[in-house]
C-alpha cells in the first residue's frame, strides 16, 4: 500500500513538474497576442493616446483653472455681438461664445466624452452579445426550434443593419426626447447588430472545433458547452470590435449634436456638443470648431489604431 | 437568374412588412401621439379630438393598422407638417439631388479605392501603403460635417474654385425633365447647365465619399493581400503569364469579392453621411429636406425617408449579390 502511494506522489510529482515547464513554455493567445502588441508601433500609439485621453478624463477637471460653465467672457463684456476674443495669457484657447474658458471645456469635455462613448458602446455590446450569443447558441444546438430562433433573431437584426445608423438614433431620439441618456442608448443601438452578427458567427465558427466534439463525446451537457467553451473563446473579435466602436460612438453622437438631438443641456461640455455649437461661429471664430475637432479625431484614431492593432494580434493566421 | 431576382423581391415583403409594424408602433408611441406630429404643440384639446377622430384614431388597433398598410401599399406617405405638401411628391422633387450626390460619391470611393488599395497592397510596407493605410484611417476618424466644413471653407470660400452651396447656379435656366439635374442638362444638350450641375456635385461628393474610400481602400488592401498569398497566383506566374494577365484575370478578380460585399452594405452609411453632407452644402436632395424634418418633427417625412431607405438597401444589396455571379462564375444564382 505505502509502496504504490510512493509511486502515485512520485508521479504525481513528475507530471505537475511537467505541467509548470509546459507552463513556461506555452503561451496562451491572449498573452501571445499581449506579447506582439507591444511590438506594434501603432499599438503603442494608440494605446498612448489613449493612457493621456483617460487620465485627462478622469484628473482633468479637478486642475482645471476656470469652471468651465463661468460665462466670464459675459461678465467682463468681452463678448458683443459678432465679437469673441481669441486667446490671451489666462484663457490659452480663449472664450466661446457665451465667454465661458474653451481650455477647462476641452478638459472637462473629455469626461464628458469618454462617458458618452464607453456606456454607448457598452449597451450596443450587452444587447448585441445577448442577441448573438442566444442566436449562435440557438444555431449550435441546432434542431428545429434552434435554428428558428436563430432565423427569427438573424431576421431581426438584418432589419436593424438596413436602417442607416443615423435614422435610427433620431428615430430613437424622437420617442425619448433629446436629452444625454437618449444619446447614449441612440448610439449604442446602432452598434447592436455589428456586435450580435459578430458573436454568432465567431460563436457558429467555434462550435465546429474540436475541444466542443470532445466536451460533447464526454456526455456535457450543450448549454453549459455553449456558456463556458464556445462563448469565451468567441469574445477576442467582439472585444476588438468594442475598441473601434468606441471610436465611431464618440463620432456618431458629435454628428447627433450637429443635427439638433444631442445633449439639449450645453452648459454640460462635451467635444460633440461643442463642436455642434460652434457651426454657428465660423465666421468670427473657426477655432472653436477646430479644437473639439482635432480632440474628436484624435481619441477616435487612438482607438482605431489600437482596436486594429488587437485584430491584428489576435488573429491566428498571422500567428508565428 | 430571373426566379433569383423574383425570389429576392419576394423577399421584400415581410421586410416591408415587419418594417411597417416597427413604424406603426413608433409612430404611436411618440410623445403626444400622432395628432401632436400634425398639429404640433398648439392643439387645443378639441383639435386634438377632431383630429383622432378624422384620423380613425378611435377606432379598434387592427383597423388601424390595416388602414396604415393600406395606404403604404397605395404610396401614400401622408402631407409633410411642414411644407404642407405630400410626402411622396416632396421626394419625387428632391430624391435625385441626392441620387446624384451618393452615384458622385460612389463613383469618387470605387474609382480612387480600389486602385488605390491594390497598389498599397502591392508595395507593401513602402510610403505608398503607409499613406494609403494611414489617410483611410483619419478618414475613418473624421466627422462627416466638420470635413464639409472644411472643404467648404478652403476650396469654395477662400479660393473659390467650387461653389459653396445648391445644386445648380440659379441663373442659369435649364430644362427641368427629370430633376436629375445633370442628366436634364445633357438631355436637353444645355452643356452648360449640366457643367454646372456636376461642379456643384465635387465638393459634397469628395466629402461624402470620405468614408466609403476609406473603408473601400482598407478592405482592398487586405483581399489582396490575401490572394497575392494564393498557390494559384504562384501558379500563374511560374507558368510564365505576362504580371499585367496575373494582376488582371487572377489577383484583382479574386479580390473583388468583399469589396463588392462591403459597398453593398454602405449604403445605409451613405445615405445618414447625405444628411449631414447636403446640410452643410445646402444641397437640396432628401437629405437637407431630412434635416428640416428632424428639426420640424416632422414625423411624416421621416416616416416615408426610412421606408424609403430600407427599399434602397435591398435592392442595391440585390445588385450586389447579381454581381457576385459576374465577377466569380463559381457564385451562381438560382
Amino acid at each position: 500500500m505505502t509502496i504504490t502511494t510512493g509511486k502515485k506522489k512520485e508521479r504525481l510529482d513528475r507530471l505537475a513538474e511537467l505541467a509548470a515547464r509546459d507552463d513556461e513554455r506555452g503561451v496562451s493567445l491572449w498573452q501571445e497576442a499581449f506579447r506582439r502588441l507591444r511590438r506594434n508601433p501603432s499599438a503603442i500609439v494608440g494605446a498612448v493616446i489613449l493612457v493621456i485621453f483617460v487620465l485627462v478624463a478622469l484628473i482633468g477637471p479637478f486642475l482645471v483653472p476656470y469652471s468651465p460653465t463661468d460665462t466670464i467672457g459675459i461678465r467682463e463684456g468681452l463678448i458683443r455681438p459678432g465679437v469673441i476674443p481669441g486667446a490671451d495669457g489666462d484663457h490659452w484657447l480663449g472664450y466661446d461664445h457665451q465667454g465661458r474658458d474653451v481650455f477647462s471645456r476641452m478638459i472637462v469635455g473629455a469626461r464628458q466624452t469618454l462617458l458618452v462613448g464607453v456606456v454607448s458602446t457598452l449597451i450596443g455590446l450587452a444587447v448585441g452579445a445577448l442577441i448573438g450569443g442566444v442566436a449562435g447558441a440557438a444555431a449550435g444546438l441546432g434542431g428545429r426550434w434552434g435554428r428558428a430562433i436563430d432565423n427569427a433573431l438573424m431576421r431581426v437584426i438584418d432589419m436593424m443593419l438596413a436602417l442607416p445608423s443615423l435614422l435610427l438614433a433620431v428615430s430613437i431620439a424622437a420617442l425619448l426626447g433629446a436629452s444625454l441618456t437618449t444619446v447614449m442608448i441612440a448610439v449604442g443601438v446602432v452598434s447592436v447588430p455589428v456586435f450580435a452578427r459578430l458573436l454568432r458567427g465567431s460563436m457558429i465558427a467555434q462550435s465546429n472545433s474540436d475541444y466542443v466534439l470532445a466536451a460533447t463525446s464526454l456526455g456535457v451537457r450543450k448549454p453549459k458547452i455553449a456558456l463556458t467553451h464556445v462563448v469565451p473563446n468567441s469574445l477576442a473579435p467582439v472585444i476588438v470590435q468594442a475598441t473601434l466602436t468606441l471610436a465611431t460612438a464618440i463620432i456618431e453622437a458629435a454628428a447627433l449634436s450637429f443635427l439638433g438631438l444631442g445633449n439639449p443641456d450645453t452648459a454640460v461640455p462635451e467635444w460633440g456638443v461643442m463642436l455642434a455649437d460652434a457651426q454657428q461661429y465660423l465666421g468670427v471664430r473657426p477655432e472653436l470648431a477646430i479644437y473639439p475637432a482635432v480632440a474628436i479625431i484624435i481619441t477616435a484614431l487612438g482607438f482605431t489604431l489600437l482596436g486594429e492593432a488587437m485584430r491584428e494580434a489576435l488573429d491566428p493566421k498571422l500567428r508565428k | 437568374m430571373f426566379r433569383f431576382i423574383v425570389r429576392r423581391l419576394l423577399q421584400l415583403i415581410p421586410t416591408l412588412f415587419g418594417l411597417s409594424l416597427l413604424l406603426f408602433i413608433w409612430l404611436r408611441r411618440l410623445p403626444g401621439g400622432p395628432e401632436t406630429a400634425i398639429l404640433g404643440e398648439r392643439g387645443t384639446p378639441e383639435m386634438r379630438a377632431a383630429i383622432r377622430r378624422s384620423m380613425g384614431l378611435d377606432e379598434p388597433i387592427l383597423v388601424q393598422y390595416g388602414r396604415f398598410v393600406r395606404r403604404l401599399v397605395r404610396l401614400d406617405l401622408g402631407t409633410s407638417t411642414s411644407t404642407k405638401r405630400s410626402v411622396v411628391s416632396e421626394f419625387v422633387e428632391r430624391f435625385p439631388g441626392t441620387v446624384e450626390l451618393t452615384i458622385t460619391a460612389l463613383v469618387i470611393a470605387i474609382g480612387v479605392g480600389i486602385p488605390l488599395g491594390y497598389l498599397a497592397a502591392r508595395r507593401r510596407g513602402r510610403w505608398v501603403d503607409h499613406l494609403s493605410v494611414g489617410g483611410s484611417l483619419i478618414g475613418i476618424c473624421i466627422p462627416v460635417f466638420f470635413l464639409a466644413y472644411v472643404f467648404k471653407a478652403i476650396f469654395a470660400e477662400n479660393l473659390g474654385w467650387f461653389p459653396s452651396s445648391g445644386r445648380q447656379d440659379p441663373t442659369i435656366e435649364a430644362t427641368r425633365i427629370t430633376n436629375f439635374f445633370v442628366l436634364d442638362g445633357l438631355m436637353t444638350r444645355e452643356w452648360d447647365a449640366a457643367a454646372d450641375a456636376i461642379w456643384h456635385l465635387v465638393l459634397p461628393g469628395i466629402t461624402l465619399a470620405s468614408i466609403p474610400l476609406a473603408i473601400i481602400v482598407r478592405i482592398t488592401r487586405a483581399s489582396v493581400l490575401e490572394v497575392l498569398n494564393e498557390d494559384f497566383v504562384r501558379t500563374a506566374e511560374a507558368k510564365g503569364l505576362t504580371e499585367r494577365t496575373v494582376r488582371r484575370r487572377h489577383v484583382l478578380r479574386n479580390s473583388l469579392l468583399p469589396v463588392v460585399t462591403s459597398i453593398g452594405l454602405l449604403t445605409g452609411g451613405l445615405l445618414s453621411g447625405a444628411v449631414l453632407t447636403e446640410t452643410v452644402f445646402a444641397f437640396t436632395g432628401i437629405g437637407a429636406f431630412v434635416y428640416d424634418a428632424i428639426n420640424n418633427r416632422d414625423y411624416p417625412v421621416l416616416m416615408g425617408f426610412i421606408m424609403i431607405i430600407a427599399v434602397v438597401y435591398v435592392l442595391v444589396n440585390l445588385l450586389v449579390d447579381l454581381s457576385y455571379s459576374l465577377i466569380d462564375p463559381r457564385v451562381r444564382v438560382r
